[in-house]
């Protein structure tokens, strides 16, 4: 499988905190990973790094076996769906996806609206973004990972904040763009949600990769079916062998 | 970009700026006595408002240049159409609001060079609040530093410069004066409109230094420069920090 993404050997500090510690790995097409670990393990300046947010100390980032230091155009194959998006208060819906179209105006990309439709943006594209809900707010920052069908979609807690038939709708799309064959980094607590979308399993801890696994060999490994059993279980080992 | 800037604190400020214009005007019996209490008050309030509203801006619309710095975008793109866009409605309010009723009520050449400075003026203080805004990451302290450099530029360096001055009354100090004007881009502005309405008599002595000075075309050329750099160095090292930030 062609890797997409690879990094080697990043490091971040923040003042004294190690943000990321040498972290290397390698995402391949068409698989779904999802980025785990509790708060404050890296997951957020991991994928900030990879969008070319955050500069890492060290090391080095490959997209497509390009090094992407001081690179911009390679975004183009990227779609983001922040955490918590925000957009000037004064535009309304339709002006900030055509000010996306026309920032990606030079990319080949077929448009993919399916999910403004889907999600009945269409309907309310008049309205201001000021006046919107957190969750519709969550919905436009959706639409627009999708919007120009990127071969990599990084989506950071993409269903928080989304009422439980939009999530579905959300998962559904993510289901197809995997199908598609392109590569889905997804971070999320809700650990549920991700049963049966994802393919990997990357878990960090305190900027370290704890590990990196296919899920059906997380699976074997700890015999537990549920994804939430299966980290925990894992860690639980982990931890009894560094003890012992 | 551009269009981000419909905001309504900017149209308030247009306002503002026109229903003070256009009262001095008409409360003023000569409109030259108009047009030097029209100055002081553009003098202090431009540089205020630029600065505060441009870094209240550039905090509101950072999880916004974070979404944009995630797209194919060059980031000195992205930060430079938010120095225009600001500028420009900025100078677009400030034309409005001040310079219509000027070139209404006295359209001349000292008129001209009042909305001249004014727009300079607006557009240095973008630069400076841009500068503010990038070095600070706490949304309190930038602010704060912006209002703390606003009072700098209009209170304390005319203090410290007058301070100076009584120190050293014994020497001749009058060519360090042009020099110190230079450090302060609302002073720059002051003494080239002052120049311009021939008044600077009232100035003494520095004022006859100033008027061989700046009155000559090479000073004005020389002061413009002056404020053309206040504006670029700003906006350069905001660019340079920008470039390299963590967001």
């Amino acid at each position: 499988m062609a890797s997409m993404i690879e990094t080697k050997n990043i490091t971040k500090k923040f003042g004294k905190l190690k943000a990321l510690d040498q972290v290397s790995v390698t995402f391949s097409k068409g698989e779904c990973v999802a980025l785990l670990g509790p708060n404050g393990s890296g997951k957020t300046t991991l994928i900030k790094s990879l969008l070319g947010m955050v500069v890492p100390d060290s090391g080095e980032i490959f997209f497509n076996q390009k090094p992407i230091k001081q690179q911009w155009a390679y975004r183009e194959k990227i779609g983001y769906m922040p955490q918590i998006g925000r957009y000037p208060d004064n535009m309304t819906i339709a002006h900030v996806i055509n000010m996306m179209k026309d920032i990606r105006r030079g990319s080949r990309s077929v448009l993919d609206e399916e999910l403004i439709n889907s999600f009945g943006l269409d309907k309310i594209l008049q309205k201001k973004m000021r006046g919107l809900s957190g969750g519709t707010t969550q919905k436009v920052s959706a639409c627009l990972a999708f919007l120009f069908s990127p071969d990599v979609l990084i989506l950071d807690e993409p269903t928080a904040g989304l009422d439980p038939v939009s999530s579905e709708k959300l998962k559904q799309k993510i289901l197809d763009e995997k199908e598609k064959g392109k590569l889905v980094l997804i971070t999320s607590h809700v650990l549920s949600e991700l049963d049966d979308l994802i393919t990997e399993v990357f878990y960090m801890q305190e900027g370290q990769v704890l590990f990196h696994k296919k899920l059906t060999a997380l699976i074997e490994d700890t015999g537990e079916l549920k994804l939430s059993k299966a980290i925990t279980s894992f860690i639980n080992n982990h931890h009894s062998l560094t003890v012992v | 970009m551009v269009d981000i800037v419909q905001n309504k604190i900017v149209l308030i400020y247009t306002a503002l700026l026109l229903i003070i214009s256009l009262s001095i005007f008409n409360l003023e019996d000569s409109a030259a006595k108009g047009m030097l209490s029209l100055l002081n008050i553009i003098l202090i309030l431009v540089p205020l408002i630029c600065i505060i509203f441009s870094t209240i801006y550039v905090y509101n619309s950072a999880e916004f240049i974070e979404l944009l710095v995630s797209q194919p975008l060059k980031r000195k793109s992205i930060w430079l159409s938010l120095f225009y866009g600001l500028a420009l409605s900025l100078c677009i309010a400030f034309f409005v609001g001040a310079g219509i009723p000027i070139l209404f009520y006295h359209a001349d050449s000292t008129g001209i060079m009042m909305i001249l400075t004014g727009i300079a003026l607006t557009i240095v203080f973008v630069g400076i609040a841009l500068l503010a805004g990038v070095l600070a990451r706490d949304k309190a302290k930038g602010i704060g530093f912006s209002i703390l450099l606003w009072l700098y530029f209009s209170l304390i360096f005319d203090a410290l410069v007058l301070f100076l001055l009584f120190q050293f009354q014994d020497y001749p100090l009058e060519n360090v004066m042009v020099v110190f004007s230079f450090l302060n881009p609302i002073d720059l502005g002051r003494i080239q409109i002052l120049l311009k309405m021939d008044i600077s008599a009232l100035m003494g002595y520095t004022g006859a230094v100033y008027r061989d000075f700046f009155g000559s075309s090479m000073g004005i050329i020389i002061s413009f420069l002056g404020l053309a750099a206040w504006i670029f160095l700003p906006v350069y090292f905001s660019l340079r920090i920008f470039r390299k930030k963590d967001l």
